[in-house]
């Protein structure tokens, strides 16, 4: 549905924390999932701020479609994010969750109301508009911001392991959901995740991060082919050994 | 969007540096136009006073602090009994209560002509003199400081495990031993802290010394600066007593910042974890007899003001034009000064979380937010308004601005405690929704009615009616700036107080105690609840 798609590209961004240096260059695809996987406190979500807005570069570029974003806040980006929680207000039930995608101040129209009642059919939540959000299990939270990302329609989806809270089972069931959208309507989508499964699943790109730069990155089959980059099977080897244990244990007895 | 939490923010500290700021150029000028007078001032007498408000706080901690140790121990080895939550919930009250108030009860039971007189009288063989002078501050500081002590102790000793617990009757320690190895660590720990606050508290305590001290033999600094004020009209001797309290004020703090003082005390009550240390025989009644002792001391004053207010010619009061006016400058003014106080620390800690998220934090800016807004305490309402009182002086009628000085004074020393209330929710609100508003350009207006509101009410509900009540009691500023025009009911109190008429003074009392306490009540409702 995305007359242009939208790839994104981060250029020679340069930030510096306290302890820290990070530099970031790297294009990601449009209308593709692309993984972005390394190490805790690599900068993986330092590298999801930039593109969203949330944390400005000291130099370089942010484009989105070609266009530099580089100035402009959150809000005024073609971008929408899924955090791995507080993704809702606690005091505003799921459809005012929702509507808010829709407008910020919550001034909605007919038509607006019907977007919001059909991005709860699509994510299953119909009949729980007036929940509170404490009311919900972790999955259906998800489910209530994929709901929004629905209804605010920007072109580019990044989620930050947003499915880290949620039993093996149920992040199946939710990567499935992820991957039957972004084929839908085109999204350009960038996942942050722990979960190599999760990466070999849905993601045909990979962005590997590791101190603060972009270590690695290319189509996925590249990454989990038996030359793939060192660092990553280093990483994925660990991370293999360790995910792999749930998985074990669902086996039927 | 974070330049305008950050503009609020120096915006109140502006207003708190201004209200500070002009009272000390009042300072200033008087000082300067009469040098000499001011140095002449200082005599013996400047000594003699300096000398018995150390005195007296030293004396008050004392005997706050150290009973306090017992009887908190006392409530932590019996973790459920009857009447425990009772003694907890009466314990919070002396916070609650204005010290005017509080003052009277006081001198209802062991005035002269107090409930107990007659008792005290036989017990001293002859006639009892009352309560005045150094006894009647010791009694009053106590009165107040002791429970505030006992419940900072027992959060202490809440903070031991019960794993430790576990292993000491597992070891079978007795009273003696667990004391030594479990309890005393904690409570010598907490011990700078809480005498800190009981000193800190003491010697800048004005009303109850007003009330209670009866004469220059027991007069504090606080005392005589509203008396060179007021009575002897001395600026020259005010300047020197003001820069004697700021300086024993600012020493008091320097060195309670270095043993880790808290400097703001808490009015929320917490209730201990049950756990199973077992009490013998003996050590159970040592503790009934003193819980007993300090239940009746607490309570004793609380019921004199109420058994007194009600035998006040209560319809009259009510029908009486002064009061009724009295009342309605009190609510109008405690009100105004709870939502100036509410608005400056909303600010303080919106700029200070503005700044802490920016990537320069730590700046100075940023803990003038923090802990330098809190030093607002340090200069007492009473050097504030005496330095507002000497500059209005040269240009206008000082009793005009009676009502402003009121507002705005207690205002600020509202707000440290407010900032406790908001701080916590507004941090944790901030946490879960800053990005989450950014990402959906949810800003401005609508961000504070569609988010921050329904999320901040009630801690700031909390704070405004805990403003309120700390307002509505206090009788600092207004003993200054207070005259027939503009009464408040502790202006009024005093005032009925000074011209005899008792009975009325216990009316009095009776009704604006009941005003702070429900206004306590509502305060300890909203903050129990804690938002998610």
């Amino acid at each position: 549905m995305n007359e242009t798609l939208s790839g994104i590209a981060l250029e020679d961004v340069r930030f510096r924390y306290p302890d820290m240096e990070m530099h970031f260059d790297i294009a990601i695809p449009p209308n593709a999932i692309t993984a972005v996987m390394g190490p805790s406190g690599s900068g993986k979500s330092t590298l999801l701020d930039f593109i969203a807005g949330f944390r400005a570069p000291e130099s370089g570029r942010v484009l989105i479609g070609g266009a530099d974003v580089t100035g402009l806040p959150p809000d005024r980006r073609p971008v929408s994010m899924v955090f791995q929680e507080n993704n809702l207000f606690a005091h505003l039930d799921v459809a005012k969750n929702v509507g808010l995608g829709r407008s910020p101040s919550l001034k909605l129209s007919a038509a607006d109301h019907e977007a919001v009642a059909d991005a709860l059919r699509r994510t299953g939540l119909t009949g729980k508009e007036r929940r509170l959000p404490r009311e919900l299990s972790g999955g259906e939270r998800q489910r209530v911001a994929i709901a929004r990302v629905l209804v605010r329609n920007r072109p580019v989806l990044l989620m930050d392991e947003p499915f880290a809270a949620l039993g093996p089972a149920l992040r199946e069931d939710m990567m499935e959901l992820i991957a039957t959208l972004q084929a839908e309507r085109e999204l350009t989508v960038v996942l942050v995740t722990h979960h190599p499964e999760d990466a070999r699943r849905v993601a045909s790109h990979i962005a590997f991060v590791e101190n603060g730069t972009v270590a690695a990155s290319g189509p996925a089959a590249d990454f989990f082919a038996p030359d793939g980059p060192e660092a990553f099977r280093r990483y994925v080897g660990e991370a293999v050994s360790a995910g792999d244990l749930p998985r074990f244990a669902r086996k039927p007895t | 969007m974070a330049d305008r939490r950050v503009l609020a923010g120096i915006a109140a500290l502006a207003c708190l540096g201004l209200l500070i700021g002009g009272a000390f150029l009042g300072l200033v000028l008087e000082g300067a136009g009469d040098w000499s007078g001011a140095l002449a001032a200082s005599d013996a007498y400047l000594l003699r006073v300096s000398l018995f408000t150390l005195w007296q706080a030293a004396l008050s901690t004392l005997l706050s602090v150290a009973p306090a140790m017992l009887v908190a121990r006392a409530l932590s080895r019996h973790p459920s009994f009857l009447g425990r939550a009772l003694i907890l919930r009466l314990f919070a009250l002396p916070l609650a209560l204005p010290a005017i108030v509080a003052a009277l009860g006081l001198l209802e039971l062991f005035g002269r002509a107090g409930y107990l007189a007659g008792v005290l009288g036989w017990l001293a063989g002859g006639d009892w003199p009352g309560i005045y002078g150094l006894s009647g501050i010791l009694v009053a500081h106590v009165f107040f400081n002791l429970p505030l002590a006992t419940r900072l102790f027992l959060e202490a000793l809440d903070t031991v495990s019960a794993d430790q617990w576990r292993l000491a009757s597992q070891l079978g320690m007795r009273a003696a031993p667990s004391f030594r190895f479990i309890e005393w660590p904690v409570l010598r720990a907490s011990l700078p802290g809480v005498a800190g606050l009981v000193f800190m508290l003491c010697i800048t305590s004005f009303t109850l010394v007003l009330m209670l001290g009866g004469g220059p033999r027991a007069t504090t600094l606080e005392v005589a600066i509203y008396q060179s004020l007021r009575f002897d009209f001395d600026p020259a001797r005010a300047v020197m007593l003001t820069v004697l309290q700021i300086g024993l004020t600012v020493a008091a703090v320097y060195a309670l910042s270095r043993l880790g003082a808290n400097m703001t005390g808490d009015a929320n009550l917490s209730v201990a974890s049950p756990r199973p240390p077992a009490a013998g025989p003996g050590e159970t009644a040592f503790n009934a007899i003193l819980l007993g002792a300090a239940l009746l001391f607490v309570a004793g004053p609380l019921a004199a003001t109420v058994a007194s207010g009600l035998q006040a010619d209560l319809a009259r009061l009510a029908s009486e034009a002064t009061v009724r006016k009295a009342t309605a400058t009190s609510l109008v003014l405690a009100l105004a000064a709870s939502v100036l106080a509410v608005a400056l620390a909303w600010s303080l800690v919106a700029a200070r979380r503005a700044l802490a998220a920016s990537r320069r934090s730590g700046s100075l800016l940023e803990r003038a937010m923090d802990t330098g807004a809190g030093f607002v305490l340090v200069v007492p309402p009473i050097v504030i308004g005496a330095g507002w009182f000497m500059l209005v002086r040269r240009y206008a009628d000082v009793f005009a601005i009676a009502p402003a000085m009121v507002v705005t004074v207690n205002a600020a020393m509202a707000m440290p405690f407010a900032v406790r209330a908001i701080r916590p929710a507004y941090d944790a609100a901030a946490d879960r929704h800053d990005r989450l508003c950014a990402a959906l350009g949810i800003t401005g207006w609508t961000r504070l009615t569609l988010i921050d509101w329904p999320v901040l009410k009630r801690a700031l509900a909390t704070a405004g009616a805990f403003a309120m009540a700390l307002s509505l009691g206090d009788l600092g500023v207004v003993a200054l700036f207070g005259s027939d025009s503009v009464q408040t009911l502790p202006y009024l109190l005093l005032a009925r107080m000074g011209s005899y008429r008792t009975a009325d003074a216990a009316g009095v009392a009776l009704l604006l105690g009941l005003l702070c306490l429900a206004l306590m009540m509502v305060a300890d409702r909203f903050g129990r609840g804690t938002v998610r």
